[in-house]
Protein backbone atom coordinates (compact mmCIF):
# COMPACT_ATOMS: atom_id res chain seq x y z
CA UNK A 1 0.00 0.00 0.00
CA UNK A 2 1.02 3.84 -0.19
CA UNK A 3 -0.38 6.52 2.26
CA UNK A 4 0.43 9.57 0.30
CA UNK A 5 -2.87 9.89 -0.96
CA UNK A 6 -5.01 8.74 1.38
CA UNK A 7 -6.49 11.16 4.26
CA UNK A 8 -6.42 9.84 7.92
CA UNK A 9 -10.33 8.98 7.70
CA UNK A 10 -9.56 6.72 4.88
CA UNK A 11 -6.65 4.95 6.66
CA UNK A 12 -9.47 4.55 9.35
CA UNK A 13 -11.60 2.85 7.40
CA UNK A 14 -9.52 0.43 5.72
CA UNK A 15 -7.61 -0.76 8.90
CA UNK A 16 -11.41 -0.89 10.59
CA UNK A 17 -12.41 -3.03 7.91
CA UNK A 18 -9.03 -5.13 8.31
CA UNK A 19 -7.94 -4.07 4.52
CA UNK A 20 -4.60 -3.35 6.10
CA UNK A 21 -2.67 -3.44 9.38
CA UNK A 22 -0.74 -1.25 11.18
CA UNK A 23 2.46 -2.68 9.97
CA UNK A 24 1.38 -1.74 6.20
CA UNK A 25 0.93 1.32 7.45
CA UNK A 26 3.90 2.00 9.09
CA UNK A 27 6.20 -0.11 6.32
CA UNK A 28 4.89 1.76 4.09
CA UNK A 29 5.64 5.38 5.72
CA UNK A 30 9.57 3.71 6.05
CA UNK A 31 9.92 2.85 2.65
CA UNK A 32 8.43 6.04 1.02
CA UNK A 33 10.96 7.43 3.65
CA UNK A 34 14.22 5.28 1.98
CA UNK A 35 12.58 5.94 -1.59
CA UNK A 36 12.43 9.72 -1.29
CA UNK A 37 14.17 11.23 1.86
CA UNK A 38 17.45 11.13 0.49
CA UNK A 39 16.49 13.82 -2.00
CA UNK A 40 14.05 15.60 0.25
CA UNK A 41 16.12 15.05 3.85
CA UNK A 42 12.91 16.32 5.94
CA UNK A 43 14.30 13.75 8.45
CA UNK A 44 17.07 14.21 11.32
CA UNK A 45 16.25 10.51 12.93
CA UNK A 46 13.86 7.86 11.93
CA UNK A 47 13.20 5.41 14.52
CA UNK A 48 12.73 2.70 12.38
CA UNK A 49 12.84 -0.13 15.50
CA UNK A 50 10.56 1.50 17.49
CA UNK A 51 7.76 2.57 14.99
CA UNK A 52 7.28 -1.35 13.91
CA UNK A 53 7.53 -2.29 17.37
CA UNK A 54 4.37 -0.04 17.99
CA UNK A 55 3.05 -1.40 15.14
CA UNK A 56 2.84 -4.98 15.85
CA UNK A 57 1.66 -4.27 19.44
CA UNK A 58 -1.66 -2.20 18.40
CA UNK A 59 -1.91 -5.11 15.26
CA UNK A 60 -2.18 -7.42 18.65
CA UNK A 61 -4.16 -5.44 20.80
CA UNK A 62 -6.75 -2.73 18.75
CA UNK A 63 -7.69 -0.15 20.09
CA UNK A 64 -9.52 0.73 16.68
CA UNK A 65 -11.72 3.91 18.86
CA UNK A 66 -8.37 5.60 20.05
CA UNK A 67 -8.91 8.92 17.76
CA UNK A 68 -5.43 7.99 15.56
CA UNK A 69 -5.18 4.47 15.24
CA UNK A 70 -1.94 3.69 14.36
CA UNK A 71 -1.67 6.76 12.30
CA UNK A 72 2.39 7.46 11.52
CA UNK A 73 3.38 10.86 11.91
CA UNK A 74 6.88 12.84 13.01
CA UNK A 75 7.40 15.56 14.84
CA UNK A 76 9.27 18.78 14.36
CA UNK A 77 12.72 18.51 16.21
CA UNK A 78 12.26 20.74 19.16
CA UNK A 79 9.84 18.97 20.37
CA UNK A 80 11.15 16.71 22.96
CA UNK A 81 10.61 12.81 22.76
CA UNK A 82 11.20 10.08 25.33
CA UNK A 83 14.29 8.12 24.53
CA UNK A 84 14.51 9.52 21.26
CA UNK A 85 17.13 12.27 20.15
CA UNK A 86 16.04 15.86 20.07
CA UNK A 87 18.64 18.56 18.42
CA UNK A 88 16.63 21.65 17.97
CA UNK A 89 18.80 21.35 14.86
CA UNK A 90 21.76 22.33 16.52
CA UNK A 91 25.00 20.46 16.82
CA UNK A 92 25.07 21.80 20.62
CA UNK A 93 22.09 18.96 21.22
CA UNK A 94 23.31 16.43 18.94
CA UNK A 95 24.32 14.01 21.43
CA UNK A 96 20.93 14.97 23.53
CA UNK A 97 20.36 11.04 22.78
CA UNK A 98 17.77 10.71 25.73
CA UNK A 99 15.39 12.88 26.34
CA UNK A 100 13.51 11.61 29.68
CA UNK A 101 9.93 12.40 28.88
CA UNK A 102 7.25 13.00 25.94
CA UNK A 103 6.50 17.03 25.71
CA UNK A 104 2.61 16.94 26.28
CA UNK A 105 1.66 17.27 22.51
CA UNK A 106 3.35 13.58 21.94
CA UNK A 107 2.07 12.20 25.05
CA UNK A 108 -1.33 12.82 23.56
CA UNK A 109 -0.54 11.73 19.88
CA UNK A 110 0.84 8.53 21.78
CA UNK A 111 -2.42 8.34 23.98
CA UNK A 112 -4.47 8.37 20.58
CA UNK A 113 -2.26 5.78 19.37
CA UNK A 114 -0.55 7.54 16.78
CA UNK A 115 2.80 6.15 15.52
CA UNK A 116 5.89 8.71 15.52
CA UNK A 117 8.57 7.14 13.25
CA UNK A 118 10.46 10.21 13.41
CA UNK A 119 12.29 13.79 13.94
CA UNK A 120 12.34 16.61 11.27
CA UNK A 121 14.81 18.87 10.56
CA UNK A 122 13.95 22.76 11.32
CA UNK A 123 16.31 25.81 11.76
CA UNK A 124 18.56 25.92 14.39
CA UNK A 125 16.45 26.63 17.68
CA UNK A 126 13.55 27.54 14.93
CA UNK A 127 15.44 30.43 13.42
CA UNK A 128 15.17 31.09 10.52
CA UNK A 129 12.51 30.80 7.34
CA UNK A 130 14.36 28.72 4.73
CA UNK A 131 15.53 25.31 6.86
CA UNK A 132 19.35 25.72 5.74
CA UNK A 133 19.55 27.49 9.05
CA UNK A 134 19.99 23.35 10.41
CA UNK A 135 23.38 21.86 11.61
CA UNK A 136 22.83 19.01 10.40
CA UNK A 137 21.57 19.02 6.42
CA UNK A 138 19.25 21.57 4.16
CA UNK A 139 15.76 19.97 3.63
CA UNK A 140 14.72 20.18 0.05
CA UNK A 141 11.05 21.61 -1.33
CA UNK A 142 9.32 17.83 -2.74
CA UNK A 143 7.76 20.26 -5.66
CA UNK A 144 10.98 22.08 -6.95
CA UNK A 145 14.18 20.22 -4.99
CA UNK A 146 16.33 23.26 -5.72
CA UNK A 147 13.80 25.43 -3.51
CA UNK A 148 13.51 25.75 -0.12
CA UNK A 149 10.61 24.20 1.99
CA UNK A 150 10.80 27.13 3.88
CA UNK A 151 10.85 26.98 7.81
CA UNK A 152 11.68 27.02 10.77
CA UNK A 153 9.54 23.98 10.26
CA UNK A 154 10.43 23.11 6.77
CA UNK A 155 11.08 19.66 7.41
CA UNK A 156 7.87 18.76 8.68
CA UNK A 157 5.90 20.52 6.01
CA UNK A 158 8.09 18.75 3.62
CA UNK A 159 7.99 15.34 5.28
CA UNK A 160 3.86 15.49 4.88
CA UNK A 161 4.19 17.11 1.37
CA UNK A 162 6.53 14.01 -0.02
CA UNK A 163 3.94 11.99 1.26
CA UNK A 164 6.57 10.52 4.11
CA UNK A 165 3.71 10.68 6.84
CA UNK A 166 0.38 11.38 7.25
CA UNK A 167 1.07 14.66 9.55
CA UNK A 168 3.56 16.02 11.48
CA UNK A 169 3.82 18.49 14.25
CA UNK A 170 5.93 22.03 13.76
CA UNK A 171 6.23 24.95 15.83
CA UNK A 172 5.23 28.69 15.13
CA UNK A 173 6.78 31.64 16.45
CA UNK A 174 6.48 33.93 13.46
CA UNK A 175 5.56 32.17 10.79
CA UNK A 176 7.41 28.89 10.99
CA UNK A 177 4.61 26.47 10.52
CA UNK A 178 2.51 28.36 8.01
CA UNK A 179 5.40 29.45 5.70
CA UNK A 180 6.63 25.80 4.96
CA UNK A 181 3.14 24.85 4.33
CA UNK A 182 2.96 27.08 2.10
CA UNK A 183 5.74 26.53 0.37
CA UNK A 184 5.11 22.59 0.24
CA UNK A 185 1.27 22.97 -0.36
CA UNK A 186 0.19 21.26 2.42
CA UNK A 187 -2.37 22.76 5.32
CA UNK A 188 -0.59 24.55 8.60
CA UNK A 189 -2.50 25.46 11.57
CA UNK A 190 -0.68 28.17 14.22
CA UNK A 191 -3.87 27.54 17.25
CA UNK A 192 -4.51 29.99 19.32
CA UNK A 193 -2.13 31.26 21.93
CA UNK A 194 -2.77 28.71 24.85
CA UNK A 195 -4.63 26.45 23.04
CA UNK A 196 -1.82 23.86 22.83
CA UNK A 197 0.50 23.08 25.85
CA UNK A 198 3.67 24.24 25.11
CA UNK A 199 5.19 21.52 27.91
CA UNK A 200 8.09 19.84 26.19
CA UNK A 201 8.59 22.20 23.08
CA UNK A 202 11.89 23.64 23.06
CA UNK A 203 11.53 27.37 23.89
CA UNK A 204 12.67 30.22 21.60
CA UNK A 205 9.96 33.41 22.58
CA UNK A 206 8.19 32.06 25.23
CA UNK A 207 4.79 34.32 24.35
CA UNK A 208 4.65 33.88 20.87
CA UNK A 209 5.46 30.04 20.77
CA UNK A 210 2.68 27.58 19.76
CA UNK A 211 2.41 23.88 18.45
CA UNK A 212 0.71 23.06 15.59
CA UNK A 213 -0.25 20.72 12.99
CA UNK A 214 0.88 20.09 9.18
CA UNK A 215 -0.89 17.75 7.32
CA UNK A 216 -2.48 17.64 3.39
CA UNK A 217 -6.08 17.95 4.05
CA UNK A 218 -7.98 20.36 6.69
CA UNK A 219 -9.65 17.83 7.77
CA UNK A 220 -6.91 15.54 9.17
CA UNK A 221 -5.26 18.93 10.36
CA UNK A 222 -8.82 19.21 12.78
CA UNK A 223 -8.22 15.90 13.53
CA UNK A 224 -5.00 16.34 14.73
CA UNK A 225 -5.21 19.15 16.82
CA UNK A 226 -8.53 18.17 18.53
CA UNK A 227 -5.96 15.51 19.94
CA UNK A 228 -3.22 17.85 21.26
CA UNK A 229 -5.03 20.81 22.41
CA UNK A 230 -6.13 21.22 26.23
CA UNK A 231 -5.53 23.10 29.00
CA UNK A 232 -2.65 21.28 30.52
CA UNK A 233 -1.10 21.80 34.12
CA UNK A 234 2.76 21.72 33.39
CA UNK A 235 2.01 24.91 31.49
CA UNK A 236 0.71 27.78 32.90
CA UNK A 237 0.15 29.46 30.02
CA UNK A 238 -2.31 26.97 28.22
CA UNK A 239 -5.74 28.02 28.34
CA UNK A 240 -8.77 26.88 30.28
CA UNK A 241 -10.58 26.66 27.41
CA UNK A 242 -12.99 23.87 25.89
CA UNK A 243 -11.46 21.94 23.07
CA UNK A 244 -14.60 21.50 20.43
CA UNK A 245 -14.63 18.14 17.95
CA UNK A 246 -12.94 20.68 14.99
CA UNK A 247 -13.23 17.84 12.56
CA UNK A 248 -17.59 17.49 13.21
CA UNK A 249 -17.75 21.49 12.21
CA UNK A 250 -16.61 21.26 8.74
CA UNK A 251 -20.15 21.48 7.08
CA UNK A 252 -19.16 23.26 4.05
CA UNK A 253 -21.58 26.05 4.71
CA UNK A 254 -19.91 29.50 4.79
CA UNK A 255 -23.18 31.52 3.78
CA UNK A 256 -23.29 34.82 5.15
CA UNK A 257 -19.36 34.81 6.13
CA UNK A 258 -18.07 38.16 6.35
CA UNK A 259 -14.35 38.28 5.19
CA UNK A 260 -11.39 41.55 5.84
CA UNK A 261 -9.13 41.66 3.44
CA UNK A 262 -6.27 43.70 4.96
CA UNK A 263 -4.48 46.08 2.20
CA UNK A 264 -1.42 45.70 4.16
CA UNK A 265 -1.06 41.90 3.07
CA UNK A 266 -1.77 42.79 -0.76
CA UNK A 267 0.93 44.89 -1.10
CA UNK A 268 3.06 45.87 -4.33
CA UNK A 269 5.45 43.35 -3.05
CA UNK A 270 2.97 41.04 -3.58
CA UNK A 271 3.81 37.94 -6.72
CA UNK A 272 1.18 39.41 -9.05
CA UNK A 273 0.76 35.31 -9.46
CA UNK A 274 0.03 35.18 -5.60
CA UNK A 275 -2.25 38.34 -5.60
CA UNK A 276 -4.53 36.28 -8.51
CA UNK A 277 -4.56 33.00 -6.51
CA UNK A 278 -5.99 35.38 -3.40
CA UNK A 279 -8.38 37.22 -5.19
CA UNK A 280 -9.77 33.48 -7.14
CA UNK A 281 -10.00 32.12 -3.74
CA UNK A 282 -11.88 35.42 -2.34
CA UNK A 283 -14.66 35.16 -5.81
CA UNK A 284 -14.91 31.04 -4.60
CA UNK A 285 -15.78 32.29 -1.63
CA UNK A 286 -17.96 34.98 -2.63
CA UNK A 287 -19.97 32.32 -4.96
CA UNK A 288 -20.41 30.11 -1.84
CA UNK A 289 -22.07 33.15 -0.23
CA UNK A 290 -19.56 34.57 1.63
CA UNK A 291 -18.79 38.48 1.22
CA UNK A 292 -15.72 40.40 1.30
CA UNK A 293 -14.38 44.10 1.69
CA UNK A 294 -10.81 45.77 2.32
CA UNK A 295 -9.81 47.14 5.48
CA UNK A 296 -6.68 47.88 7.08
CA UNK A 297 -4.49 46.90 9.80
CA UNK A 298 -2.45 50.09 10.20
CA UNK A 299 -0.03 49.34 12.59
CA UNK A 300 1.07 45.90 10.51
CA UNK A 301 4.29 47.55 9.23
CA UNK A 302 5.51 47.63 13.06
CA UNK A 303 5.23 44.36 13.43
CA UNK A 304 8.67 43.04 12.09
CA UNK A 305 10.49 45.58 14.09
CA UNK A 306 8.47 44.73 17.31
CA UNK A 307 8.99 40.95 16.28
CA UNK A 308 12.28 40.77 16.57
CA UNK A 309 13.17 42.79 19.59
CA UNK A 310 10.36 41.14 21.79
CA UNK A 311 11.63 37.22 20.25
CA UNK A 312 15.10 37.82 20.49
CA UNK A 313 14.84 39.41 24.10
CA UNK A 314 12.88 36.25 25.04
CA UNK A 315 15.30 33.81 23.11
CA UNK A 316 18.47 35.38 24.83
CA UNK A 317 16.79 34.19 27.95
CA UNK A 318 15.56 31.33 27.05
CA UNK A 319 18.73 30.05 25.37
CA UNK A 320 20.52 30.57 29.01
CA UNK A 321 19.70 27.46 29.54
CA UNK A 322 22.06 25.90 27.51
CA UNK A 323 25.51 25.42 29.40
CA UNK A 324 27.47 22.51 28.79
CA UNK A 325 26.54 20.67 32.52
CA UNK A 326 23.13 18.98 32.10
CA UNK A 327 22.56 18.23 28.14
CA UNK A 328 24.49 19.01 25.23
CA UNK A 329 28.00 19.12 23.67
CA UNK A 330 30.57 20.62 26.31
CA UNK A 331 33.44 22.41 24.84
CA UNK A 332 36.67 20.81 25.46
CA UNK A 333 39.00 23.45 25.56
CA UNK A 334 37.72 25.04 28.80
CA UNK A 335 40.04 24.75 32.03
CA UNK A 336 37.71 26.93 34.04
CA UNK A 337 34.04 26.98 34.67
CA UNK A 338 33.36 30.30 33.19
CA UNK A 339 35.46 29.13 30.13
CA UNK A 340 33.21 25.90 29.76
CA UNK A 341 29.88 28.50 29.61
CA UNK A 342 32.08 30.62 26.98
CA UNK A 343 33.14 27.88 24.83
CA UNK A 344 30.82 25.71 25.17
CA UNK A 345 28.11 28.11 23.97
CA UNK A 346 30.20 29.52 21.54
CA UNK A 347 30.59 26.21 19.65
CA UNK A 348 27.47 25.03 20.16
CA UNK A 349 25.18 28.26 18.92
CA UNK A 350 25.18 28.55 15.21
CA UNK A 351 25.62 32.06 14.05
CA UNK A 352 21.90 33.25 13.77
CA UNK A 353 21.30 32.38 16.86
CA UNK A 354 23.86 34.50 18.22
CA UNK A 355 22.71 37.23 15.82
CA UNK A 356 19.30 37.15 17.74
CA UNK A 357 21.16 36.52 21.24
CA UNK A 358 22.62 39.96 20.93
CA UNK A 359 19.98 41.77 19.80
CA UNK A 360 17.92 40.24 22.62
CA UNK A 361 20.51 40.77 25.70
CA UNK A 362 20.66 44.45 23.61
CA UNK A 363 16.93 45.45 23.66
CA UNK A 364 17.25 44.38 27.67
CA UNK A 365 20.21 45.69 29.20
CA UNK A 366 19.89 48.56 31.50
CA UNK A 367 19.10 51.98 29.78
CA UNK A 368 17.56 50.27 26.81
CA UNK A 369 14.43 48.28 28.29
CA UNK A 370 11.96 51.03 27.99
CA UNK A 371 13.50 52.50 24.71
CA UNK A 372 12.90 49.08 22.73
CA UNK A 373 11.69 46.49 25.13
CA UNK A 374 8.91 48.35 26.69
CA UNK A 375 8.07 50.30 23.40
CA UNK A 376 7.67 47.10 21.55
CA UNK A 377 5.80 45.51 23.95
CA UNK A 378 3.15 49.42 23.42
CA UNK A 379 3.18 48.75 20.06
CA UNK A 380 2.52 44.75 20.03
CA UNK A 381 -0.80 46.23 22.16
CA UNK A 382 -1.70 48.34 19.25
CA UNK A 383 -1.54 45.49 16.78
CA UNK A 384 -3.41 43.46 18.81
CA UNK A 385 -6.13 46.30 18.38
CA UNK A 386 -5.90 46.36 15.08
CA UNK A 387 -7.16 42.97 14.83
CA UNK A 388 -9.92 43.33 17.51
CA UNK A 389 -11.15 46.56 15.49
CA UNK A 390 -11.49 44.46 12.14
CA UNK A 391 -13.15 41.08 14.19
CA UNK A 392 -15.26 43.30 15.60
CA UNK A 393 -17.05 43.61 11.91
CA UNK A 394 -15.88 40.31 10.53
CA UNK A 395 -16.11 36.72 11.15
CA UNK A 396 -11.88 36.02 9.32
CA UNK A 397 -9.45 37.74 7.47
CA UNK A 398 -7.66 36.50 4.52
CA UNK A 399 -4.72 37.11 2.41
CA UNK A 400 -1.55 35.34 0.99
CA UNK A 401 0.49 33.30 3.82
CA UNK A 402 3.36 34.53 1.78
CA UNK A 403 3.94 37.05 -0.77
CA UNK A 404 6.02 34.85 -2.99
CA UNK A 405 6.52 31.01 -3.55
CA UNK A 406 9.61 29.07 -2.43
CA UNK A 407 13.06 31.04 -3.46
CA UNK A 408 15.56 28.77 -4.40
CA UNK A 409 18.12 27.11 -2.00
CA UNK A 410 21.36 29.47 -0.93
CA UNK A 411 19.69 32.73 -2.66
CA UNK A 412 20.24 34.77 0.46
CA UNK A 413 19.60 38.45 -1.73
CA UNK A 414 16.57 39.26 -0.73
CA UNK A 415 15.00 42.37 -2.13
CA UNK A 416 14.30 44.13 1.34
CA UNK A 417 10.68 45.15 0.51
CA UNK A 418 10.00 40.99 -0.19
CA UNK A 419 11.53 40.56 2.98
CA UNK A 420 9.48 43.03 4.88
CA UNK A 421 6.25 42.07 3.06
CA UNK A 422 6.55 38.58 4.25
CA UNK A 423 7.36 39.06 7.74
CA UNK A 424 3.82 41.59 7.33
CA UNK A 425 1.61 38.34 6.57
CA UNK A 426 2.74 36.12 9.14
CA UNK A 427 4.71 38.14 12.20
CA UNK A 428 1.52 39.96 13.27
CA UNK A 429 -0.62 36.80 13.86
CA UNK A 430 2.31 35.66 16.63
CA UNK A 431 1.85 38.62 18.07
CA UNK A 432 -1.45 39.39 18.84
CA UNK A 433 -2.02 35.62 19.86
CA UNK A 434 -5.00 34.77 17.45
CA UNK A 435 -5.13 31.61 14.98
CA UNK A 436 -4.37 31.13 11.51
CA UNK A 437 -4.80 28.33 8.84
CA UNK A 438 -2.29 27.74 5.39
CA UNK A 439 -4.58 26.24 2.97
CA UNK A 440 -3.11 25.41 -0.65
CA UNK A 441 -4.72 27.82 -2.85
CA UNK A 442 -2.67 27.59 -6.45
CA UNK A 443 0.68 26.96 -8.32
CA UNK A 444 2.98 29.20 -10.26
CA UNK A 445 3.98 28.63 -13.40
CA UNK A 446 7.03 27.03 -12.08
CA UNK A 447 4.37 24.43 -10.41
CA UNK A 448 5.55 25.72 -6.70
CA UNK A 449 2.40 25.74 -4.16
CA UNK A 450 0.50 29.20 -2.88
CA UNK A 451 -0.85 29.50 0.49
CA UNK A 452 -4.16 31.38 1.53
CA UNK A 453 -3.83 32.26 5.02
CA UNK A 454 -7.23 32.58 6.93
CA UNK A 455 -7.23 34.15 10.40
CA UNK A 456 -9.56 33.93 13.47
CA UNK A 457 -10.58 35.34 16.80
CA UNK A 458 -8.86 33.96 19.89
CA UNK A 459 -10.20 30.66 19.93
CA UNK A 460 -12.07 30.54 17.13
CA UNK A 461 -10.32 27.40 15.32
CA UNK A 462 -13.43 26.11 14.38
CA UNK A 463 -15.04 28.38 12.31
CA UNK A 464 -11.24 28.81 10.53
CA UNK A 465 -11.36 24.86 9.59
CA UNK A 466 -15.10 25.49 8.59
CA UNK A 467 -13.85 28.17 6.04
CA UNK A 468 -10.87 26.26 4.85
CA UNK A 469 -12.45 23.21 4.46
CA UNK A 470 -15.17 24.72 2.62
CA UNK A 471 -12.31 26.33 -0.06
CA UNK A 472 -10.72 22.97 0.01
CA UNK A 473 -13.71 20.74 -1.11
CA UNK A 474 -14.59 23.25 -4.32
CA UNK A 475 -11.17 23.14 -5.08
CA UNK A 476 -8.39 20.54 -6.51
CA UNK A 477 -4.76 21.58 -5.28
CA UNK A 478 -4.65 19.49 -2.73
CA UNK A 479 -4.84 16.49 -5.03
CA UNK A 480 -2.27 17.62 -6.66
CA UNK A 481 1.17 15.48 -5.25
CA UNK A 482 4.76 16.61 -6.23
CA UNK A 483 6.49 14.44 -8.68
CA UNK A 484 9.49 13.01 -6.74
CA UNK A 485 8.70 9.59 -8.55
CA UNK A 486 7.97 5.80 -6.89
CA UNK A 487 4.60 4.84 -5.76
CA UNK A 488 2.25 7.60 -6.03
CA UNK B 1 24.99 54.80 11.20
CA UNK B 2 26.60 53.44 14.74
CA UNK B 3 24.39 53.30 17.53
CA UNK B 4 26.43 49.92 19.17
CA UNK B 5 30.07 50.22 20.01
CA UNK B 6 32.02 46.73 19.58
CA UNK B 7 33.39 47.64 23.18
CA UNK B 8 29.46 47.16 24.15
CA UNK B 9 29.20 44.13 21.90
CA UNK B 10 31.99 42.07 23.78
CA UNK B 11 29.98 43.41 27.39
CA UNK B 12 26.94 41.68 26.05
CA UNK B 13 29.04 38.61 24.85
CA UNK B 14 30.40 38.47 28.42
CA UNK B 15 26.82 38.76 30.00
CA UNK B 16 25.25 35.93 27.08
CA UNK B 17 28.41 34.07 28.49
CA UNK B 18 29.78 33.69 24.73
CA UNK B 19 33.21 34.02 23.76
CA UNK B 20 33.90 36.08 20.42
CA UNK B 21 36.98 36.41 17.84
CA UNK B 22 37.89 40.42 17.37
CA UNK B 23 36.73 39.37 13.60
CA UNK B 24 33.13 38.02 15.48
CA UNK B 25 32.99 40.94 17.56
CA UNK B 26 32.93 43.09 14.39
CA UNK B 27 30.70 41.14 12.52
CA UNK B 28 27.82 40.83 15.27
CA UNK B 29 28.58 45.17 15.97
CA UNK B 30 27.81 45.55 12.10
CA UNK B 31 24.22 43.26 12.35
CA UNK B 32 23.14 44.66 15.62
CA UNK B 33 23.72 48.24 14.17
CA UNK B 34 21.35 47.57 11.31
CA UNK B 35 19.11 45.70 13.60
CA UNK B 36 18.98 48.53 15.22
CA UNK B 37 18.70 50.67 12.74
CA UNK B 38 15.72 49.28 11.89
CA UNK B 39 13.44 48.99 14.83
CA UNK B 40 14.01 52.34 15.20
CA UNK B 41 11.31 53.03 13.51
CA UNK B 42 9.05 51.97 16.25
CA UNK B 43 9.75 55.92 17.52
CA UNK B 44 7.59 57.11 15.18
CA UNK B 45 4.26 55.11 16.75
CA UNK B 46 2.91 57.37 19.54
CA UNK B 47 2.43 55.02 22.62
CA UNK B 48 1.73 57.42 25.62
CA UNK B 49 -0.71 55.60 27.59
CA UNK B 50 -0.29 52.47 25.96
CA UNK B 51 -0.35 49.55 28.15
CA UNK B 52 2.51 47.35 26.94
CA UNK B 53 1.37 43.72 26.30
CA UNK B 54 3.29 40.78 28.08
CA UNK B 55 1.00 38.31 27.03
CA UNK B 56 -1.51 36.76 23.92
CA UNK B 57 -4.39 35.84 25.67
CA UNK B 58 -5.56 37.04 29.27
CA UNK B 59 -4.43 35.40 31.72
CA UNK B 60 -5.44 34.60 35.49
CA UNK B 61 -2.83 34.17 38.25
CA UNK B 62 -3.12 30.14 38.52
CA UNK B 63 -2.15 28.53 42.15
CA UNK B 64 -1.35 24.67 41.87
CA UNK B 65 -1.32 22.43 44.96
CA UNK B 66 2.25 22.30 46.27
CA UNK B 67 2.29 18.42 46.55
CA UNK B 68 5.91 16.61 46.19
CA UNK B 69 5.65 13.95 43.69
CA UNK B 70 8.24 11.50 42.11
CA UNK B 71 9.87 13.40 38.85
CA UNK B 72 12.87 12.27 37.55
CA UNK B 73 15.66 10.05 39.58
CA UNK B 74 19.17 11.34 40.37
CA UNK B 75 20.31 9.01 37.66
CA UNK B 76 18.14 9.86 35.08
CA UNK B 77 18.80 13.31 35.71
CA UNK B 78 22.67 12.71 34.89
CA UNK B 79 21.80 10.57 31.82
CA UNK B 80 22.49 13.18 29.23
CA UNK B 81 25.23 15.00 31.28
CA UNK B 82 28.55 15.25 29.18
CA UNK B 83 30.42 14.03 32.67
CA UNK B 84 29.21 13.14 35.71
CA UNK B 85 31.07 11.61 38.93
CA UNK B 86 29.75 10.05 42.25
CA UNK B 87 25.91 10.91 41.16
CA UNK B 88 26.69 14.65 40.68
CA UNK B 89 27.50 16.65 37.88
CA UNK B 90 31.31 17.10 37.49
CA UNK B 91 32.76 20.61 36.04
CA UNK B 92 35.67 22.14 35.75
CA UNK B 93 37.77 24.25 38.08
CA UNK B 94 35.97 26.75 38.93
CA UNK B 95 38.55 28.40 40.29
CA UNK B 96 41.80 28.80 38.16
Amino acid sequence: MTINNHSIKDIETMLHNNEITVKDLVESSLNRIKEVDDRVKAFITVDEENALKKAEQLDQNPNKDAKLFGIPGAIKDNIVTKGLRTTCGSQFLSNFTDPLYDATVVDKLHKAEAITVGKLNMDEFAMGSTTENSSYQITHNPWHLDHVPGGSSGGSAAAVAAGEVLFSLGTDTGGSIRQPAAFCGVVGMKPTYGRVSRFGAVAFASSLDQVGPITRTVEDNARILEVISGRDKMDMTSAHEDVPAFSEGLTGDVKGLKIAVPKEYLSEAVDPEVKEAVMNALKLYESLGATWEEVSLPHSKYAAAVYYIISSGEASANLARFDGVRYGVRSEKAKNMLDMFRFSRSEGFGDEVKKRMFLGAYALSSGNYEVYYKKAQQVRTLIKQDFDNVFANYDVIMGPTTPTPAFKIGEKNFDPMVVYARDVTTVPINLAGVPAISVPCGFSKEGLPFGLQIIGKHFAEQTIYRVAHAFEQATDFHKTLPQLGGAQ
Amino acid sequence: MSHVSEDKVKQLADMLRLAVTEEEATRYTEHLNKMVEYVKCLEEVDTDGVEPMTHAIELKNVMRDDEPKQWITQEQALKNAPDHENGQFRVPAILD
